[in-house]
């Protein structure tokens, strides 16, 4: 512990980061480019192979098992599988991102889907709702609260999965990290490593609670339920 | 960067494989065995390290129903810390506490990175466990310590036991990053692929690297069905986590 004492003071550089608010900035906006297409065309993605696994039941299964198989893959395998395919580009950099998404989304929009209460459905269906609109108007709505919390889990691995695409030249905020590693012995680098992770942390932080909000917002029905 | 399209990916595939053939890259320090017993060390003594710290506060503390607030609050904040800056973030810390590179930052990363899901999903498994079951063993003359050692260390063993498992294919998924703080294992030809621009390397590493992921979450899965009772294998039911 004297050692860390004794070399803190050339630790963390205040200097560095006044005179970077700009790039910081810049790469954090980067970061949320990266991570909201990957988190949306992951939801659009997932919301299409529940619709089949819900329909075709026997699906589900197979459909759980291969993205299961992504999930477990380590993410900087599976992008330089990527690499020699896509190269060192956003597009590599979205599919493996994309590919994280699909096992949390699709579990909980088929959980959430399965807990609405049967005795709705039927009350629906009575009511003449065709399939369609049974789906979209009475049992996406009230499976949102899951689904909503899976679309939370994919948002917050996303965010600190794009630092690590860093490595294949995006990264948004992992670009300081990254860079940090470079210059290890300097307040410089190991300023860019902390700027980094607390930004990026910082980050998952505010989209997490941003979609907490949203739920609020989203399903009023929840809240009465709550107060009274 | 030579990029492999059509033909070319069929002869990019072809080198994959004769990357493999070649008896060189196997053997010796730098070749795919010693790399591979790196990785699967490592990975074995940082998920060993973690359940020791891990796993009896949990037990505990989910005994006497005591944190859940603050356990609530470590999944999340473990979730929002990207593994990768971790591995990075402890290379400067160790290189001032005097442990240098390689070895000791991705040793306390893996670390670092696999308490917090163990603690937490042992914790789940045993406060979780049916409050009527915890009476009745009381009712029946058990004594706080039989409580926990016979009925919901038994009952909660489903989901620590995978919480060993998931957390074994992070660390092990996670000690791909090592390569970057200079240690070695098998994430070495992925990152030298990368420095060099041998795209062939990048690939074969990627491969031994996933297939030594999926490979742990098969044997641990078939570990946990062989050694958890049917009646309890739908419990098994744990806090996925991130991905390293």
């Amino acid at each position: 512990m004297i050692h860390l004492a004794q070399a803190s003071e050339g630790f963390f550089s205040w200097d560095w980061v006044f005179n970077h608010l700009d790039d910081i900035w810049d790469q954090t906006v980067e970061h949320i480019m990266l991570t909201v297409i990957a988190v949306v065309v992951g939801l659009v993605i997932s919301l299409a192979l529940s619709v089949v696994a819900l329909r075709y039941r026997w699906t589900y299964s197979p459909i759980t098992w291969f993205t299961g198989i992504l999930y477990t893959i380590p993410s900087l395998a599976l992008f330089a599988f990527l690499v020699p395919i896509t190269g060192l580009s956003v597009l590599t950099a979205e599919i493996g991102l994309v590919s994280y998404t699909l096992l949390i989304l699709i579990r909980n929009i088929v959980a959430g889907i399965d807990g609405v209460p049967d005795a709705t459905v039927e009350s629906a269906r009575g009511m003449g709702y065709t399939k369609r609109g049974l789906f979209f108007s009475v049992e996406l709505p009230l499976a949102l609260p899951v689904i909503i919390a899976g679309i939370r889990i994919a948002a917050v691995t996303t965010i600190g999965l794009v630092t690590v695409t860093a490595l294949i030249g995006q990264g948004g905020l992992g670009f300081f990290i990254l860079r940090g590693l470079s210059l290890i012995y300097s307040p410089i680098g190991t300023t860019q490593i902390v700027v980094g992770t607390v930004v990026s942390v910082a980050l998952a932080v505010a989209v997490d609670l941003t979609l907490v909000g949203i739920q609020h917002l989203a399903t009023p029905w929840s809240r009465r339920r709550a107060t009274a | 960067m030579v990029q492999a399209k059509g033909n070319g990916m069929i002869e990019f595939l072809g080198d994959v494989l004769a990357w493999f053939g070649n008896p060189d890259n196997w053997i010796g320090p730098t070749g795919i065995l010693n790399r591979l017993r790196e990785h699967v060390q490592l990975t074995a003594a940082a998920t060993f390290a973690a359940s020791i710290l891990a796993i009896p506060p949990a037990l505990w503390l989910g005994h006497r129903r005591l944190g859940g607030t603050f356990v609530v609050a470590v999944v999340n904040i473990g979730r929002a810390i990207p593994s990768f800056a971790i591995v990075v973030l402890f290379l400067p810390i160790s290189i001032r506490l005097g442990l240098g590179i390689g070895f000791w930052p991705t040793f306390l990363a893996l670390l670092f990175l696999a308490v917090p899901p163990m603690f937490t999903n042992t914790y789940t498994g045993v406060a979780g466990v049916d409050p009527e079951l915890v009476e009745a063993s009381r009712g029946m003359g058990m004594t706080d310590r039989e409580v926990l050692t016979k009925v919901e260390l038994p009952m909660a063993s489903p989901v620590i036991l995978a919480a060993v498992r998931v957390a074994t294919v992070q660390v092990a998924a996670t000690a791909t990053l090592g390569a970057l703080v200079g240690w070695g294992g098998l994430g070495r030809f992925i990152v030298d692929g990368f420095s060099v621009r041998d795209n062939v390397l990048v690939f074969a590493g990627a491969l031994l690297v996933a297939g030594l992921a999926l490979f742990l979450e098969v044997l641990l899965g078939w570990v946990e069905r062989q050694v958890v009772p049917t009646t309890l294998q739908s419990r098994s039911e744990v806090v996925e986590s991130v991905v390293a």
